[in-house]
Protein backbone atom coordinates (compact mmCIF):
# COMPACT_ATOMS: atom_id res chain seq x y z
CA UNK A 1 0.00 0.00 0.00
CA UNK A 2 1.65 3.60 -0.98
CA UNK A 3 2.42 5.49 1.93
CA UNK A 4 1.14 9.40 2.05
CA UNK A 5 4.49 10.65 0.89
CA UNK A 6 4.26 8.30 -2.05
CA UNK A 7 0.75 9.46 -2.89
CA UNK A 8 1.91 13.17 -2.42
CA UNK A 9 5.02 12.61 -4.73
CA UNK A 10 2.64 11.25 -7.26
CA UNK A 11 -0.04 13.99 -7.05
CA UNK A 12 3.38 16.38 -7.48
CA UNK A 13 3.97 14.35 -10.85
CA UNK A 14 1.07 15.54 -11.99
CA UNK A 15 2.81 18.87 -13.05
CA UNK A 16 1.44 21.54 -15.19
CA UNK A 17 4.63 22.45 -16.74
CA UNK A 18 6.13 19.66 -16.86
CA UNK A 19 8.56 20.50 -14.56
CA UNK A 20 10.61 19.78 -11.03
CA UNK A 21 8.15 20.75 -8.08
CA UNK A 22 8.64 23.97 -6.99
CA UNK A 23 8.17 23.06 -3.24
CA UNK A 24 9.53 19.81 -2.07
CA UNK A 25 9.74 18.87 1.73
CA UNK A 26 11.18 15.87 2.86
CA UNK A 27 11.52 14.01 6.48
CA UNK A 28 11.42 17.44 8.15
CA UNK A 29 11.20 17.20 11.88
CA UNK A 30 10.98 20.23 14.42
CA UNK A 31 10.00 20.31 18.12
CA UNK A 32 9.80 23.30 20.61
CA UNK A 33 11.55 22.19 23.51
CA UNK A 34 10.01 18.60 24.51
CA UNK A 35 7.14 18.78 22.23
CA UNK A 36 7.61 17.43 18.72
CA UNK A 37 5.70 18.86 16.01
CA UNK A 38 6.55 17.90 12.70
CA UNK A 39 7.68 14.37 12.52
CA UNK A 40 9.13 13.24 9.52
CA UNK A 41 6.66 15.42 7.34
CA UNK A 42 7.51 15.24 3.37
CA UNK A 43 5.21 16.71 0.99
CA UNK A 44 5.82 18.69 -2.32
CA UNK A 45 4.06 21.19 -4.67
CA UNK A 46 4.37 21.98 -8.07
CA UNK A 47 3.68 25.27 -10.56
CA UNK A 48 -0.21 26.02 -10.96
CA UNK A 49 -1.32 23.46 -7.89
CA UNK A 50 -2.96 24.22 -4.75
CA UNK A 51 -2.40 22.17 -2.24
CA UNK A 52 -4.06 22.66 1.21
CA UNK A 53 -2.83 21.52 4.70
CA UNK A 54 -5.45 20.44 7.16
CA UNK A 55 -5.35 18.98 10.79
CA UNK A 56 -6.16 19.52 14.06
CA UNK A 57 -4.54 22.88 15.97
CA UNK A 58 -1.10 22.33 16.87
CA UNK A 59 -0.05 19.55 14.12
CA UNK A 60 2.61 22.13 12.75
CA UNK A 61 0.92 23.24 9.71
CA UNK A 62 1.52 27.38 10.05
CA UNK A 63 5.09 25.76 11.61
CA UNK A 64 5.37 24.44 8.26
CA UNK A 65 5.06 27.49 6.70
CA UNK A 66 7.18 29.33 8.85
CA UNK A 67 9.94 26.91 7.65
CA UNK A 68 9.06 26.89 4.09
CA UNK A 69 9.96 30.69 3.99
CA UNK A 70 12.82 30.13 6.66
CA UNK A 71 11.25 32.29 9.43
CA UNK A 72 11.97 29.48 11.48
CA UNK A 73 14.80 26.51 10.93
CA UNK A 74 13.63 22.75 11.19
CA UNK A 75 15.75 20.43 13.57
CA UNK A 76 16.39 17.82 10.53
CA UNK A 77 15.29 17.05 6.75
CA UNK A 78 15.50 19.15 3.80
CA UNK A 79 13.47 22.00 2.12
CA UNK A 80 14.22 22.73 -1.45
CA UNK A 81 12.64 25.55 -3.19
CA UNK A 82 13.31 25.25 -7.14
CA UNK A 83 15.50 22.34 -6.06
CA UNK A 84 17.78 24.51 -4.32
CA UNK A 85 18.44 23.38 -0.46
CA UNK A 86 17.22 26.15 1.90
CA UNK A 87 17.71 24.31 4.76
CA UNK A 88 20.75 26.40 6.92
CA UNK A 89 20.90 29.39 4.13
CA UNK A 90 22.49 32.44 6.33
CA UNK A 91 19.65 35.25 6.07
CA UNK A 92 21.10 37.03 3.32
CA UNK A 93 20.65 33.59 0.89
CA UNK A 94 17.55 33.29 1.85
CA UNK A 95 16.47 36.95 0.71
CA UNK A 96 16.53 35.82 -2.68
CA UNK A 97 14.53 32.44 -1.91
CA UNK A 98 11.81 34.87 -0.27
CA UNK A 99 11.49 37.06 -3.06
CA UNK A 100 9.92 34.48 -5.13
CA UNK A 101 7.35 33.64 -2.09
CA UNK A 102 4.71 35.63 -1.06
CA UNK A 103 3.12 34.66 2.52
CA UNK A 104 -0.51 35.88 4.22
CA UNK A 105 0.12 35.83 7.49
CA UNK A 106 -2.95 34.22 9.49
CA UNK A 107 -3.41 37.80 11.44
CA UNK A 108 -2.32 39.25 8.06
CA UNK A 109 0.60 41.50 9.84
CA UNK A 110 0.63 44.69 7.90
CA UNK A 111 2.65 47.16 9.40
CA UNK A 112 0.73 49.34 11.68
CA UNK A 113 2.72 52.52 11.17
CA UNK A 114 1.91 52.53 7.34
CA UNK A 115 -1.43 52.92 5.62
CA UNK A 116 -2.68 50.20 3.33
CA UNK A 117 -1.13 51.47 0.34
CA UNK A 118 2.00 51.74 2.13
CA UNK A 119 1.80 48.35 3.45
CA UNK A 120 1.73 47.15 -0.28
CA UNK A 121 3.89 49.59 -1.57
CA UNK A 122 6.44 48.10 1.16
CA UNK A 123 7.82 45.19 -0.69
CA UNK A 124 8.59 47.19 -4.02
CA UNK A 125 9.90 50.36 -2.90
CA UNK A 126 12.54 47.41 -1.21
CA UNK A 127 12.58 45.42 -4.35
CA UNK A 128 11.81 47.14 -7.34
CA UNK A 129 14.05 50.41 -6.95
CA UNK A 130 13.98 50.48 -11.06
CA UNK A 131 10.47 51.23 -10.43
CA UNK A 132 9.61 55.07 -10.54
CA UNK A 133 7.79 56.81 -7.85
CA UNK A 134 4.58 56.60 -9.93
CA UNK A 135 4.69 53.16 -11.55
CA UNK A 136 4.65 52.46 -7.97
CA UNK A 137 1.59 54.23 -7.22
CA UNK A 138 0.01 52.78 -10.15
CA UNK A 139 0.95 48.72 -9.27
CA UNK A 140 -0.06 49.79 -6.40
CA UNK A 141 -3.71 50.39 -6.81
CA UNK A 142 -3.61 47.36 -9.51
CA UNK A 143 -2.99 45.19 -6.81
CA UNK A 144 -5.57 46.82 -4.73
CA UNK A 145 -8.15 46.71 -7.06
CA UNK A 146 -7.37 43.21 -7.76
CA UNK A 147 -8.32 42.14 -3.96
CA UNK A 148 -11.24 44.73 -4.03
CA UNK A 149 -9.34 47.43 -2.00
CA UNK A 150 -9.18 49.89 -4.49
CA UNK A 151 -10.96 52.20 -2.24
CA UNK A 152 -8.86 52.56 0.76
CA UNK A 153 -5.37 53.54 0.25
CA UNK A 154 -5.12 56.11 2.65
CA UNK A 155 -6.75 54.31 5.21
CA UNK A 156 -4.63 52.51 8.16
CA UNK A 157 -4.79 48.92 9.23
CA UNK A 158 -6.66 49.61 12.44
CA UNK A 159 -9.57 51.65 10.74
CA UNK A 160 -10.51 48.34 8.26
CA UNK A 161 -11.92 45.06 9.06
CA UNK A 162 -10.20 41.61 9.46
CA UNK A 163 -11.80 40.26 6.23
CA UNK A 164 -9.98 43.22 4.62
CA UNK A 165 -7.13 43.29 6.37
CA UNK A 166 -6.72 39.91 4.55
CA UNK A 167 -7.01 41.04 1.03
CA UNK A 168 -4.65 43.96 1.92
CA UNK A 169 -2.28 40.99 3.03
CA UNK A 170 -2.96 38.81 0.26
CA UNK A 171 -2.11 42.07 -1.84
CA UNK A 172 1.00 42.45 -0.32
CA UNK A 173 2.12 39.34 -0.63
CA UNK A 174 1.17 39.37 -4.12
CA UNK A 175 3.54 42.31 -5.01
CA UNK A 176 6.56 40.90 -6.00
CA UNK A 177 4.85 38.69 -8.31
CA UNK A 178 5.77 35.46 -6.71
CA UNK A 179 6.01 31.95 -8.09
CA UNK A 180 4.91 30.28 -4.47
CA UNK A 181 2.29 31.52 -2.19
CA UNK A 182 1.79 30.24 1.17
CA UNK A 183 -1.45 31.39 2.87
CA UNK A 184 -1.67 30.86 6.64
CA UNK A 185 -5.17 30.39 7.66
CA UNK A 186 -6.79 32.96 5.30
CA UNK A 187 -10.00 32.38 5.81
CA UNK A 188 -9.61 31.87 9.89
CA UNK A 189 -12.10 34.24 11.73
CA UNK A 190 -13.66 35.49 9.05
CA UNK A 191 -17.97 35.44 8.72
CA UNK A 192 -19.56 32.94 5.31
CA UNK A 193 -19.64 35.54 3.50
CA UNK A 194 -15.85 37.40 3.87
CA UNK A 195 -14.46 33.26 3.61
CA UNK A 196 -16.49 32.91 0.58
CA UNK A 197 -15.19 36.23 -1.38
CA UNK A 198 -11.39 35.34 -0.42
CA UNK A 199 -11.65 32.10 -1.49
CA UNK A 200 -13.19 33.22 -4.85
CA UNK A 201 -10.05 36.04 -4.67
CA UNK A 202 -7.59 33.05 -3.88
CA UNK A 203 -9.03 30.74 -7.25
CA UNK A 204 -8.94 34.32 -9.10
CA UNK A 205 -5.36 34.41 -8.46
CA UNK A 206 -4.32 31.71 -8.96
CA UNK A 207 -6.21 30.44 -12.32
CA UNK A 208 -4.70 33.83 -13.42
CA UNK A 209 -1.17 33.59 -12.06
CA UNK A 210 -0.64 30.09 -11.91
CA UNK A 211 1.25 29.87 -8.97
CA UNK A 212 2.15 27.04 -6.58
CA UNK A 213 0.22 27.33 -3.09
CA UNK A 214 -0.05 25.92 -0.04
CA UNK A 215 -2.45 27.09 1.75
CA UNK A 216 -3.03 25.66 6.04
CA UNK A 217 -6.57 25.95 7.26
CA UNK A 218 -9.38 24.72 9.10
CA UNK A 219 -11.79 24.92 6.98
CA UNK A 220 -12.95 22.06 4.86
CA UNK A 221 -15.19 23.87 3.10
CA UNK A 222 -12.75 26.62 1.27
CA UNK A 223 -9.68 23.70 1.17
CA UNK A 224 -12.17 21.82 -1.15
CA UNK A 225 -13.07 24.99 -2.89
CA UNK A 226 -9.49 26.44 -3.52
CA UNK A 227 -7.59 23.21 -4.00
CA UNK A 228 -6.26 20.54 -6.24
CA UNK A 229 -5.51 18.35 -3.66
CA UNK A 230 -5.35 18.50 -0.03
CA UNK A 231 -3.02 16.85 2.69
CA UNK A 232 -4.21 15.96 6.40
CA UNK A 233 -1.39 16.00 8.98
CA UNK A 234 -1.57 14.08 12.47
CA UNK A 235 0.78 14.14 14.94
CA UNK A 236 3.23 16.28 12.79
CA UNK A 237 3.28 13.97 9.39
CA UNK A 238 0.89 13.39 6.36
CA UNK A 239 -1.90 10.94 7.40
CA UNK A 240 -3.03 11.44 3.60
CA UNK A 241 -2.65 13.47 0.66
CA UNK A 242 -5.19 13.41 -2.32
CA UNK A 243 -7.97 15.04 -4.06
CA UNK A 244 -11.02 15.42 -1.64
CA UNK A 245 -12.48 12.22 -3.45
CA UNK A 246 -9.44 10.19 -2.14
CA UNK A 247 -9.74 11.54 1.37
CA UNK A 248 -13.63 10.75 1.43
CA UNK A 249 -12.95 6.94 0.41
CA UNK A 250 -10.12 6.85 3.16
CA UNK A 251 -10.88 4.13 5.69
CA UNK A 252 -8.60 5.79 7.63
CA UNK A 253 -10.13 6.69 11.21
CA UNK A 254 -8.63 9.84 11.80
CA UNK A 255 -9.30 11.09 8.18
CA UNK A 256 -12.82 9.56 8.09
CA UNK A 257 -13.29 11.11 11.87
CA UNK A 258 -11.87 14.68 10.56
CA UNK A 259 -14.19 14.61 7.59
CA UNK A 260 -17.40 14.21 9.70
CA UNK B 1 21.69 23.75 50.22
CA UNK B 2 20.74 21.57 46.62
CA UNK B 3 18.17 24.06 46.07
CA UNK B 4 20.22 26.92 46.57
CA UNK B 5 22.67 25.70 44.52
CA UNK B 6 20.16 24.37 41.56
CA UNK B 7 18.90 27.91 41.63
CA UNK B 8 21.98 29.55 41.40
CA UNK B 9 23.47 27.50 38.54
CA UNK B 10 19.72 28.42 36.72
CA UNK B 11 20.97 31.89 37.45
CA UNK B 12 23.71 31.49 35.90
CA UNK B 13 23.20 29.69 33.20
CA UNK B 14 19.99 32.16 32.23
CA UNK B 15 22.72 35.05 32.86
CA UNK B 16 25.36 33.55 30.11
CA UNK B 17 22.80 32.66 27.76
CA UNK B 18 21.21 36.22 27.66
CA UNK B 19 24.51 37.45 27.25
CA UNK B 20 25.53 34.87 24.73
CA UNK B 21 22.31 35.71 22.87
CA UNK B 22 22.46 39.72 22.93
CA UNK B 23 26.49 38.63 21.18
CA UNK B 24 25.01 37.03 18.35
CA UNK B 25 22.26 39.79 17.75
CA UNK B 26 24.82 42.09 18.19
CA UNK B 27 26.98 40.62 15.19
CA UNK B 28 23.99 40.22 13.31
CA UNK B 29 23.24 43.55 13.43
CA UNK B 30 27.01 44.53 12.97
CA UNK B 31 26.64 42.31 9.66
CA UNK B 32 23.39 44.34 9.07
CA UNK B 33 25.24 47.62 9.03
CA UNK B 34 28.41 46.88 7.05
CA UNK B 35 26.84 45.65 4.12
CA UNK B 36 24.37 47.15 1.71
CA UNK B 37 21.41 48.24 1.11
CA UNK B 38 21.85 51.12 3.64
CA UNK B 39 18.71 52.03 5.01
CA UNK B 40 19.15 55.79 5.23
CA UNK B 41 15.89 57.30 5.20
CA UNK B 42 14.96 55.01 8.32
CA UNK B 43 18.03 56.23 9.77
CA UNK B 44 16.89 60.01 9.29
CA UNK B 45 13.62 59.26 10.76
CA UNK B 46 15.12 57.29 13.61
CA UNK B 47 17.64 60.46 14.45
CA UNK B 48 14.82 62.53 14.30
CA UNK B 49 12.91 59.99 16.88
CA UNK B 50 15.68 59.64 19.62
CA UNK B 51 17.59 63.06 18.95
CA UNK B 52 15.18 65.97 17.70
CA UNK B 53 12.05 64.36 19.99
CA UNK B 54 14.12 63.98 23.26
CA UNK B 55 15.78 67.00 23.53
CA UNK B 56 13.86 69.26 24.96
CA UNK B 57 13.50 66.67 28.00
CA UNK B 58 17.12 66.15 27.46
CA UNK B 59 17.48 70.24 27.50
CA UNK B 60 14.81 70.29 30.74
CA UNK B 61 16.72 67.53 32.79
CA UNK B 62 20.02 69.17 32.13
CA UNK B 63 18.91 72.68 33.12
CA UNK B 64 17.38 71.25 36.32
CA UNK B 65 20.83 69.69 37.21
CA UNK B 66 22.48 73.04 36.62
CA UNK B 67 20.24 74.41 38.69
CA UNK B 68 20.29 71.99 41.51
CA UNK B 69 24.43 71.84 41.39
CA UNK B 70 24.45 75.78 41.46
CA UNK B 71 22.05 75.75 44.67
CA UNK B 72 24.50 73.42 46.47
CA UNK B 73 27.80 73.84 45.54
CA UNK B 74 27.48 77.89 46.06
CA UNK B 75 26.46 76.50 50.05
CA UNK B 76 29.67 73.84 50.42
CA UNK B 77 32.07 76.71 48.58
CA UNK B 78 30.84 79.60 50.65
CA UNK B 79 31.73 77.47 53.56
CA UNK B 80 35.43 76.57 52.36
CA UNK B 81 35.74 80.45 51.43
CA UNK B 82 36.32 78.85 47.82
CA UNK B 83 32.82 80.86 46.13
CA UNK B 84 34.63 82.37 43.38
CA UNK B 85 35.59 79.03 41.86
CA UNK B 86 31.92 78.08 42.09
CA UNK B 87 31.49 78.49 38.20
CA UNK B 88 34.28 76.15 37.54
CA UNK B 89 32.65 73.83 39.69
CA UNK B 90 29.75 74.10 38.28
CA UNK B 91 31.20 73.96 34.09
CA UNK B 92 33.31 71.29 34.99
CA UNK B 93 30.67 69.24 36.91
CA UNK B 94 28.23 69.61 34.11
CA UNK B 95 30.39 68.70 31.13
CA UNK B 96 32.58 65.90 32.88
CA UNK B 97 29.74 63.89 34.84
CA UNK B 98 26.53 65.14 34.99
CA UNK B 99 25.52 66.34 31.49
CA UNK B 100 26.72 62.50 30.17
CA UNK B 101 24.84 60.98 32.84
CA UNK B 102 21.81 62.51 32.71
CA UNK B 103 21.24 62.16 28.96
CA UNK B 104 22.46 58.67 29.53
CA UNK B 105 19.49 57.66 31.70
CA UNK B 106 16.85 60.39 30.23
CA UNK B 107 17.29 58.97 26.92
CA UNK B 108 17.31 55.07 28.48
CA UNK B 109 14.01 55.97 29.80
CA UNK B 110 12.32 57.27 27.04
CA UNK B 111 13.98 56.17 23.98
CA UNK B 112 14.31 52.66 25.62
CA UNK B 113 11.07 52.26 26.39
CA UNK B 114 9.89 53.52 23.35
CA UNK B 115 12.21 51.21 21.41
CA UNK B 116 11.64 48.08 23.62
CA UNK B 117 7.83 48.64 23.35
CA UNK B 118 7.72 49.14 19.44
CA UNK B 119 9.68 46.23 17.99
CA UNK B 120 8.14 43.49 20.82
CA UNK B 121 4.44 45.18 19.41
CA UNK B 122 5.49 44.12 15.81
CA UNK B 123 6.97 40.83 17.04
CA UNK B 124 4.17 39.64 18.39
CA UNK B 125 1.51 41.04 15.80
CA UNK B 126 4.15 38.85 13.15
CA UNK B 127 4.90 41.89 11.86
CA UNK B 128 8.85 41.80 11.68
CA UNK B 129 8.49 38.05 10.55
CA UNK B 130 6.74 39.89 7.04
CA UNK B 131 9.47 41.97 7.05
CA UNK B 132 11.68 39.24 6.93
CA UNK B 133 9.08 37.23 4.79
CA UNK B 134 9.33 40.36 2.54
CA UNK B 135 13.09 39.13 2.20
CA UNK B 136 13.74 42.46 3.96
CA UNK B 137 16.66 42.39 6.39
CA UNK B 138 15.37 43.45 9.82
CA UNK B 139 18.73 43.40 11.58
CA UNK B 140 19.30 46.27 8.92
CA UNK B 141 16.24 47.49 8.92
CA UNK B 142 15.02 47.81 12.57
CA UNK B 143 17.98 47.17 14.56
CA UNK B 144 20.87 49.02 13.25
CA UNK B 145 18.85 52.02 11.94
CA UNK B 146 18.26 52.53 15.80
CA UNK B 147 21.14 51.53 17.55
CA UNK B 148 23.21 54.37 15.24
CA UNK B 149 20.38 56.98 15.31
CA UNK B 150 21.68 56.30 19.84
CA UNK B 151 25.06 56.80 19.14
CA UNK B 152 24.99 59.47 16.93
CA UNK B 153 22.33 61.52 18.57
CA UNK B 154 23.82 60.75 22.13
CA UNK B 155 27.02 63.41 21.80
CA UNK B 156 24.60 65.41 20.44
CA UNK B 157 21.73 65.44 23.00
CA UNK B 158 24.28 65.52 25.54
CA UNK B 159 25.48 68.97 24.67
CA UNK B 160 21.83 70.15 24.93
CA UNK B 161 22.12 68.98 28.37
CA UNK B 162 25.23 70.89 29.12
CA UNK B 163 24.09 73.67 27.46
CA UNK B 164 20.91 73.49 29.83
CA UNK B 165 22.70 73.20 32.48
CA UNK B 166 25.23 75.53 32.00
CA UNK B 167 23.07 78.63 31.40
CA UNK B 168 20.43 77.62 34.72
CA UNK B 169 23.55 77.37 36.62
CA UNK B 170 24.10 80.76 35.97
CA UNK B 171 20.75 81.64 36.36
CA UNK B 172 20.72 79.85 40.03
CA UNK B 173 24.04 81.85 40.46
CA UNK B 174 23.01 84.97 39.68
CA UNK B 175 19.44 85.23 40.98
CA UNK B 176 21.44 84.36 44.47
CA UNK B 177 24.02 87.09 43.41
CA UNK B 178 24.19 88.62 40.00
CA UNK B 179 26.87 87.80 37.67
CA UNK B 180 26.94 88.32 34.35
CA UNK B 181 26.76 85.30 31.84
CA UNK B 182 30.10 86.55 29.88
CA UNK B 183 31.84 86.49 33.60
CA UNK B 184 30.34 82.85 34.20
CA UNK B 185 31.50 81.67 30.86
CA UNK B 186 34.53 83.26 31.15
CA UNK B 187 35.27 81.80 35.16
CA UNK B 188 33.94 78.86 34.48
CA UNK B 189 35.79 77.85 31.17
CA UNK B 190 39.12 79.47 32.24
CA UNK B 191 40.62 76.37 33.07
CA UNK B 192 39.43 73.87 30.77
CA UNK B 193 40.53 72.37 27.55
CA UNK B 194 39.09 70.71 24.77
CA UNK B 195 40.40 67.62 26.75
CA UNK B 196 37.85 67.89 29.54
CA UNK B 197 34.99 68.48 26.98
CA UNK B 198 35.31 66.31 24.24
CA UNK B 199 36.02 62.48 25.77
CA UNK B 200 33.05 62.86 28.21
CA UNK B 201 30.41 64.20 25.64
CA UNK B 202 31.86 61.37 22.96
CA UNK B 203 31.51 58.67 25.67
CA UNK B 204 27.75 58.78 25.65
CA UNK B 205 28.14 57.39 21.82
CA UNK B 206 28.70 54.11 23.82
CA UNK B 207 25.82 54.79 26.07
CA UNK B 208 23.59 55.15 22.76
CA UNK B 209 25.04 51.88 21.89
CA UNK B 210 24.18 50.15 24.76
CA UNK B 211 20.85 51.74 24.72
CA UNK B 212 19.77 50.91 21.43
CA UNK B 213 21.47 47.57 21.35
CA UNK B 214 19.71 46.33 24.88
CA UNK B 215 16.06 48.33 23.41
CA UNK B 216 16.15 46.22 20.32
CA UNK B 217 17.51 43.05 21.71
CA UNK B 218 14.82 43.01 24.06
CA UNK B 219 12.12 44.14 21.93
CA UNK B 220 12.92 41.55 18.89
CA UNK B 221 13.21 38.75 21.03
CA UNK B 222 9.40 38.98 23.00
CA UNK B 223 6.97 36.06 23.21
CA UNK B 224 3.47 36.57 24.44
CA UNK B 225 1.13 39.40 23.69
CA UNK B 226 0.64 42.44 25.62
CA UNK B 227 2.12 40.74 28.70
CA UNK B 228 5.47 40.64 26.82
CA UNK B 229 5.20 43.68 25.13
CA UNK B 230 5.12 45.23 28.87
CA UNK B 231 7.73 43.37 30.18
CA UNK B 232 10.20 44.24 27.50
CA UNK B 233 9.70 47.65 27.35
CA UNK B 234 10.18 47.70 31.51
CA UNK B 235 13.40 45.10 30.94
CA UNK B 236 14.77 47.60 28.16
CA UNK B 237 15.02 50.76 30.36
CA UNK B 238 15.85 48.82 33.96
CA UNK B 239 18.93 47.01 31.73
CA UNK B 240 19.69 50.09 29.51
CA UNK B 241 20.06 52.37 32.65
CA UNK B 242 21.61 49.76 34.59
CA UNK B 243 24.46 48.98 31.74
CA UNK B 244 25.07 52.70 31.31
CA UNK B 245 25.76 53.47 35.12
CA UNK B 246 27.84 50.37 34.63
CA UNK B 247 29.96 51.85 31.33
CA UNK B 248 30.24 55.33 33.16
CA UNK B 249 32.42 53.77 35.50
CA UNK B 250 34.68 52.13 33.23
CA UNK B 251 34.80 55.14 30.79
CA UNK B 252 35.69 57.61 33.49
CA UNK B 253 38.37 55.58 34.54
CA UNK B 254 39.49 55.06 30.71
CA UNK B 255 39.12 58.71 30.26
CA UNK B 256 41.28 59.97 33.16
CA UNK B 257 43.69 57.19 32.33
CA UNK B 258 43.79 58.10 28.50
CA UNK B 259 43.51 61.74 28.68
CA UNK B 260 44.65 62.90 31.86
Amino acid sequence: MATAYDIAMEQAEIKQDGGAPVVAVENLQKAFETQKVLNGMSLSVSRGETLAVLGRSGTGKSVLLRLIIGLDQPDSGSIRINGQEIVGLALDGMGEIRKKMGFLFQQAALYDSLTIAQNVAFPLERHRGEMSRSERGDRVEQLLAEVGMEGDLDKMPSDISGGMKKRVGLARALALEPEILLLDEPTAGLDPISSGEIDDLILKLQRERQMASIVVTHDLHSARTIANRLALLDQGNVVIAGSFEDLERSEIKFVKEFLK
Amino acid sequence: MASVFCFGSGVCTGFLEWFGNLGIFFWQVLKAVVTPPYEWRELIRQMDEVGSKSLPLVALAGAAVGVVLSMETRESMTRFGAKSLLPSAIVFAVIQEMGPIITGLVVSGRVGAGIGAELASMKVTEQIDAIEASAINPYRLLAATRILACILMLPLLTVAADAGGLLMGWVAQTLAEPISLHHFINTGFSGATLRDFLPPTFKTAVFGLIIGLVACFQGMRTRGGAEGVGRAATNSVVLASLFVILADVVLVKLILVVFH
